[in-house]
């Protein structure tokens, strides 16, 4: 899939997670940002999570910028989807 | 927050993607709650969503998204009829037949929270087995109605009364609305005092601060589980010797008095034991 516009979802606060995604152009491939204060401990994990997710929603030529706050894995999902969703034009439900 | 309902004591947990999210995260909030309810370990804790009314553009995305996960009980906000918890019902049970779920699991509580509401609450409560719980939204309803929402609860008042008249006669719970001011812990135990004076069998919080308090006015004290146990102790002894009334120091003792000892020890979750016919004198 091709993301359509720039979108971003989660917050700052602690225990979550902000995502920022941009389209880039065919081929150029994932560029992936992360700022996170638990890198050290849980930096591996986020990317692993990160990585299944694009591959789920097939996302190849993609600008993802993180900044957690220490999330939880069910958070960094619902977050990094809405995320997707919102950049592929796909979310539901909700008021843009 | 929500990864630590379960540690709280609280006997419930509501996740809201009403109210409490803005217009443009609802998607957001429900794929933040969807993922908790399929995550976390809540304990003991009953687990309930607030979704979005069903005349809003998230009612249904809601249902889809948080049905299948059959959480405790779905909250139905701003109820009105009987007509719209039928409308309710039955898109829950396409969803559920969808997904191959049984329809007599996830209950129903239903939120009156406008004068409407409160007129058609006893029809809301009782026609539908499937609603187990009705509670007061007391920000709402005053706003429905026009008038300030007081500390004394005065303009909600015939509102309480008449939800827990409609409860009471379903037998089914009935929870009061939250008290707003986290901070004033004496108002929030005087209006609990007063909610479980008046009937309601729970109240909401929306700070885990509040749970204890509610929960000391709520839990019978040992004075009161003594008497109740000796009460029932009592009369199933006479009972299975055909006393249908008899006297505890001096006073009577019939049935009225023995269905509110039965529910002081089911609150207290205590079983009579006759293993010890002797009586008991404690």
């Amino acid at each position: 899939m091709i993301p359509k516009v720039a979108a971003q979802a989660g917050t700052f606060e602690s225990s979550d997670v902000l995502f920022l995604i941009e389209p880039l152009p065919e081929k150029a491939g994932r560029k992936i940002e992360l700022f996170s204060t638990v890198l050290h401990q849980y930096g591996e994990s986020f990317n692993r999570i990160v990585s299944e997710m694009l591959d789920d929603f097939d996302l190849t030529d993609i600008h993802l910028i993180a900044r957690d706050k220490g999330a939880l894995e069910p958070t960094i999902k619902a977050r990094l989807e809405t995320a997707i969703r919102r950049s592929l034009e796909m979310q539901e439900g909700t008021l843009i | 927050m929500i990864q630590q309902g379960g540690v709280y004591g609280a006997d419930s947990i509501l996740l809201d993607l009403e109210d409490s999210v803005a217009l443009n995260q609802k998607d957001a909030a429900r794929f933040l709650v969807r993922n908790m309810i399929r995550t976390i370990d809540f304990y003991e804790t009953e687990v309930c969503v607030r979704v979005n009314h069903l005349s809003t553009p998230f009612g249904i995305s809601d249902l889809e998204e948080i049905v299948p996960l059959q959480p405790s009980a779905i909250r139905y906000p701003k109820t009105e009829t009987g007509g719209e918890i039928s409308d309710l019902l039955q898109i829950i049970e396409q969803i559920e037949d969808k997904h191959h779920l049984p329809h007599h699991v996830m209950t129903i509580h239903a939120m009156i929270e406008t004068a409407m509401g409160v007129q058609n609450v006893f029809e809301i409560a009782s026609k539908f087995k499937r609603i187990d719980a009705i509670t007061v939204g007391g920000q709402d309803l005053t706003a429905d109605m026009d008038i300030l929402y007081t500390p004394d609860g005065a303009g909600i008042d015939f509102a309480r009364k008449r939800i827990v008249m409609a409860g009471k006669a379903s037998h089914i719970d009935i929870l009061d609305t939250v008290f707003p001011d986290v901070n004033d812990e004496e108002g929030l135990k005087r209006e609990t005092e007063y909610a479980k004076k008046i009937g309601f069998t729970g109240k909401a919080v929306i700070n885990p601060r509040q749970i204890d308090i509610i929960h000391k006015v709520y839990t019978p004290t040992e004075e009161e589980i003594r008497k109740a146990y000796r009460i029932v102790k009592e009369f199933r002894i006479n009972s299975a010797a055909g006393k249908g009334v008899f006297a505890i120091d001096g006073k009577m003792i019939d049935a009225p008095v023995v269905r509110r000892a039965e529910y002081i020890l089911k609150l207290a979750n205590i079983e009579v034991s006759l293993a010890d016919n002797q009586g008991d004198s404690q």
